[in-house]
């Protein structure tokens, strides 16, 4: 074995313990960092932060929809609610939390000692805050923030947009730097620091599907890069991409979005699957069942997301072709999906199952992310879909992926790794109410925007007819609840960290993988040198 | 089992420059969307300085963030598996930058296949054009906009031909000069780069000669002329920033080849950066053919 570098220059100059070596103190070891469980903990941090701020908008959004008429707001702020709300939560709470879990896991997963380019790391975490910055500070400025919706669509973006596109065009700029940097980092990572005789098919299905994910990011970021360029020349240097008059075409714009923003939808959900199909082997006291076929479910859904963009625009007027064509693509994500769904279950068939809190979460993802996929399939029926179109199935649809999918994946994750993270087990009883609450909750919330959107409710509009006032008022006392709910999570983590039970190094006795055989919380540097080749061996996935 | 074959692999302890990177890119955005917005209520603001001020402690992070790597790699900190990751990472970037043209590119496929035939009432728009625009025939080079807006198509003969040729030899030198360094022979390397260089400068100018053509009062061919010429300049224009960043790419290799560095079996920047011309090359023959041509 050849010397530690990183522990020879370091203790140079810091003379610091062993397991601490290279850290800086104070707030400088946040800003010089280039230690991928630093730079973790501040994309989880800040996703956190972004989720409460977006999650606070949403709020707002839910109180003025809580009966009919105009009560709180402006319509114009709320458009600028709306639309900031997606898009925190998209690019600055979903996208950094699993950012965060890929920095603190893969490298542990792999038995690396870092990510592979360290310092590009610390950048594409920094650009972050800066972004948002740009963006939240728009609300502050006479014209007042985007009020197009998240997606952008010209011209409500270009010709009808309120002046501050600009700012919102170069924070997504930046934004889509800092993933494009994180996700080439995330690749390479897996890539090239694998510990010798980690094959690729022996990697845990976590660290695949950041694999793959980091694949779709590198591909469609840049489109988005594309698109945002196109929206500022034609609102402020007269280009006519998205204007008729000079040629252009205004559906064009939501081709090339939803390029981009198909693909998107996944990489919101890929890293999901992964976490999940970490914790429900753990808690079934099985290994995953169909880990092979996992793998390839996950490369198709990616590759078919290229395919399937159009399905968000049935009611543009394409031709029927293009119809027909896009709506059999989508349905045919389904097999994958289907076959993920059924590896779950099956993995939980006859195992010892216990329902400690991650656990807990990962099965309602299951069977609400099955419900989200099954409005999903309604909603790719392009006849059908022509009800549906910006309604709040709509709405109820990519809730129930994104929260009750994503965001209870995240949850499922971070009680999952919580003891490794801060060496202390969380609380359980605040964590089983924080679980229940945001269960119960969450349906109350989302479960009835299906009937309003059945029923002709229409997405992103202040106010409402009288008709569909009872389902309203449920659908804000839930969303009340569950935005309290958080704050159990918030507090759960917060003594975690600073106390509790102390965690063994391997707290879930059926939990697998490399991050189980160090120490709890883990050392400042893990895996400087390759873990043992027994160890690798005991962290297959496979089936025996 | 391997672990005897294991070379230790270089983390760096902490860097200042990712931050700084982090502030750069921050004033660049919000600079430059105070200045675009000011322009546009044709106001005077900061945006403008903010937005120079950035470029300029980007300019700085980055000399000082290479400088940091170059010395760790001069001083052997690096392993072969770095090499990689920088390797591995350097393609990646790049084909992230295709991605950023399939955008541009699929906007102009779009833009010539759809959207301006359908404007001239083809598929079932017949009554949509009649209505809309009756005057418009769907033609391109789209020389006259449904709006009435007229303009004139840049041909592909004279200036974008000598420029494709300017451009494929200069990927050939570039080879020549990766040959070069592989056999050590540093005189080629110096020479071939050199050309390469200059080829590339040249491109730029002739470039920026065939834009003050464009803009000529005998051209008329603006970027808000239509689709014709928002494709061509945002095409072109982005095709030109990347050509700059090239040949600063590969001046500063030149330099440091003066300078001594790089050996045959160690030279991931003069790798990175004539990958980085390659690139550039190909992306042009796509433009020349689509833009131009066609």
């Amino acid at each position: 074995m050849t010397t530690d570098v990183i522990a020879q220059d370091s203790h140079d100059e810091h003379h610091d313990d062993s397991h601490e070596h290279g850290k800086m103190t104070g707030i400088k070891r946040w800003l010089y960092t280039t230690n991928h469980k630093d730079i973790g903990t501040l994309y989880l941090w800040f996703a956190f932060i972004m989720f409460l701020t977006g999650g606070a908008m949403a709020m707002v959004i839910r109180a003025e929809l809580f009966q009919p008429g105009l009560q709180l707001v402006e319509p114009d702020f709320f458009n600028q609610l709306t639309t900031v709300h997606g898009l925190i939560m998209v690019f600055g709470a979903i996208m950094p939390a699993f950012t965060g879990f890929a920095n603190w896991m893969i490298p542990m997963m792999i038995g690396a000692p870092d990510m592979a380019l360290p310092r590009m790391n610390n950048w594409s975490f920094w650009i972050l805050p800066f972004a948002f910055a740009i963006l939240l500070s728009s609300f502050f400025m006479e014209s007042g923030a985007p009020n197009f919706g998240w997606t952008f669509y010209a011209p409500l973006s270009t010709t009808y947009s309120n002046g501050s596109t600009a700012f919102f065009v170069f924070a997504v700029h930046i934004m889509g730097i800092s993933s494009i940097m994180g996700a080439i980092n995330i690749v390479v990572t897996i890539m090239n620091l694998r510990a010798p005789g980690m094959t690729y098919m022996k990697m845990p299905l976590f660290v695949w599907t950041f694999f793959i994910t980091a694949y779709l990011l590198i591909a469609v970021m840049p489109v988005l890069a594309g698109v945002v360029t196109m929206l500022l020349t034609d609102t402020y240097f007269g280009t006519s991409f998205f204007d008729a008059a000079g040629g252009g075409d205004p559906v064009m714009f939501q081709h090339i979005f939803w390029f981009f923003g198909h693909p998107e939808v996944y990489i919101m959900i890929l890293p999901a699957f992964g976490i999940v199909s970490t914790t429900i082997p753990a808690f079934s006291r099985k290994r995953l069942f169909g880990y092979s076929s996992m793998v390839y479910a996950t490369s198709s859904i990616a590759l078919l997301s290229f395919i399937v963009w159009a399905h968000h625009m049935f009611t543009t007027g394409m031709p029927l072709f293009g119809e027909l064509f896009f709506m059999y693509c989508t349905m045919l994500i389904a097999v994958p999906t289907g076959v993920k769904v059924f590896n779950w279950v099956a993995t939980m068939w006859r195992g010892s199952l216990s329902f400690e809190t991650p656990m807990l979460f990962s099965i309602a993802f299951v069977i609400l992310f099955t419900i989200g996929g099954f409005s999903g399939l309604m909603l790719a029926m392009t006849p059908v879909d022509f009800q549906y179109h910006d309604t709040y199935f709509v709405v109820a649809h990519f809730h129930y992926v994104l929260v009750t999918g994503s965001l209870f994946s995240i949850y499922a994750g971070a009680y999952f790794w919580l003891p490794k993270w801060t060496g202390h087990m969380y609380n359980d009883t605040l964590s089983k109410w924080h679980f229940w609450c945001s269960l119960i909750s969450v349906n109350l919330l989302f479960f009835p925007m299906h009937f309003l959107g059945l029923a002709g409710m229409p997405r992103r509009i202040p106010d409402y007819a009288l008709q569909f006032a009872d389902f309203n008022k449920w659908v804000s006392i839930g969303g009340f609840a569950f935005g309290l709910s958080q704050l159990i999570f918030l507090a759960v983590v917060i003594k975690c960290i600073r106390g509790g039970e102390k965690a063994p190094a391997k707290p879930w006795d059926g939990a697998i993988g490399l991050e189980w055989t160090v120490a709890s919380p883990a050392p400042y540097h893990t895996f400087s040198t390759p873990p043992p080749q027994k160890d690798i061996d005991n962290a297959d996935q496979h089936e025996h | 089992m391997t672990n005897k074959e294991y070379e230790s692999y270089y983390v760096p302890s902490h860097s200042h420059w990712p931050i700084m990177g982090a502030v750069a890119l921050f004033m660049i955005a919000f600079g430059a969307g105070n200045y675009v917005t000011d322009l546009a209520n044709e106001e005077s603001g900061y945006g403008g300085y903010l937005l120079l001020a950035g470029i300029a402690l980007i300019i700085y992070m980055l000399v000082g963030w290479f400088s940091d790597v170059i010395n760790e790699s001069l001083t052997g900190k690096y392993s072969h598996q770095m090499d990689n990751s920088f390797r591995q990472g350097m393609s990646w970037f790049i084909f992230s930058e295709v991605m950023f043209f399939v955008a541009f590119f699929g906007a102009l496929l779009y833009l010539r296949v759809f959207s301006v035939p359908w404007l001239g009432g083809a598929g079932n728009n017949v009554e949509t054009g009649a209505v809309l625009w009756p005057d418009f025939t769907a033609i391109w080079p789209l020389i006259k906009t449904p709006d009435g807006t007229t303009t004139t198509a840049m041909g592909w003969f004279g200036l974008p031909l000598i420029n494709t040729v300017l451009l494929m030899t200069s990927s050939v030198t570039a080879h020549f000069a990766h040959s070069a360094l592989l056999k050590n022979n540093r005189k080629g390397l110096k020479a071939w780069l050199g050309l390469t260089i200059i080829l590339g400068v040249a491109f730029i100018c002739f470039q920026v000669l065939e834009y003050a053509h464009g803009y000529s009062e005998e051209m008329r061919l603006f970027l808000d002329s239509g689709v014709y010429g928002n494709t061509f300049y945002l095409l072109t224009g982005f095709h030109g920033m990347h050509v700059t960043l090239g040949c600063i790419m590969l001046i500063i290799m030149w330099l440091r080849v003066l300078k001594g560095h790089f050996t045959p079996d160690n030279h991931f920047a003069f790798q990175a950066a004539s990958w980085y011309w390659h690139f550039v090359d190909v992306v042009w023959v796509m433009l020349f053919v689509f833009v131009y041509i066609l």
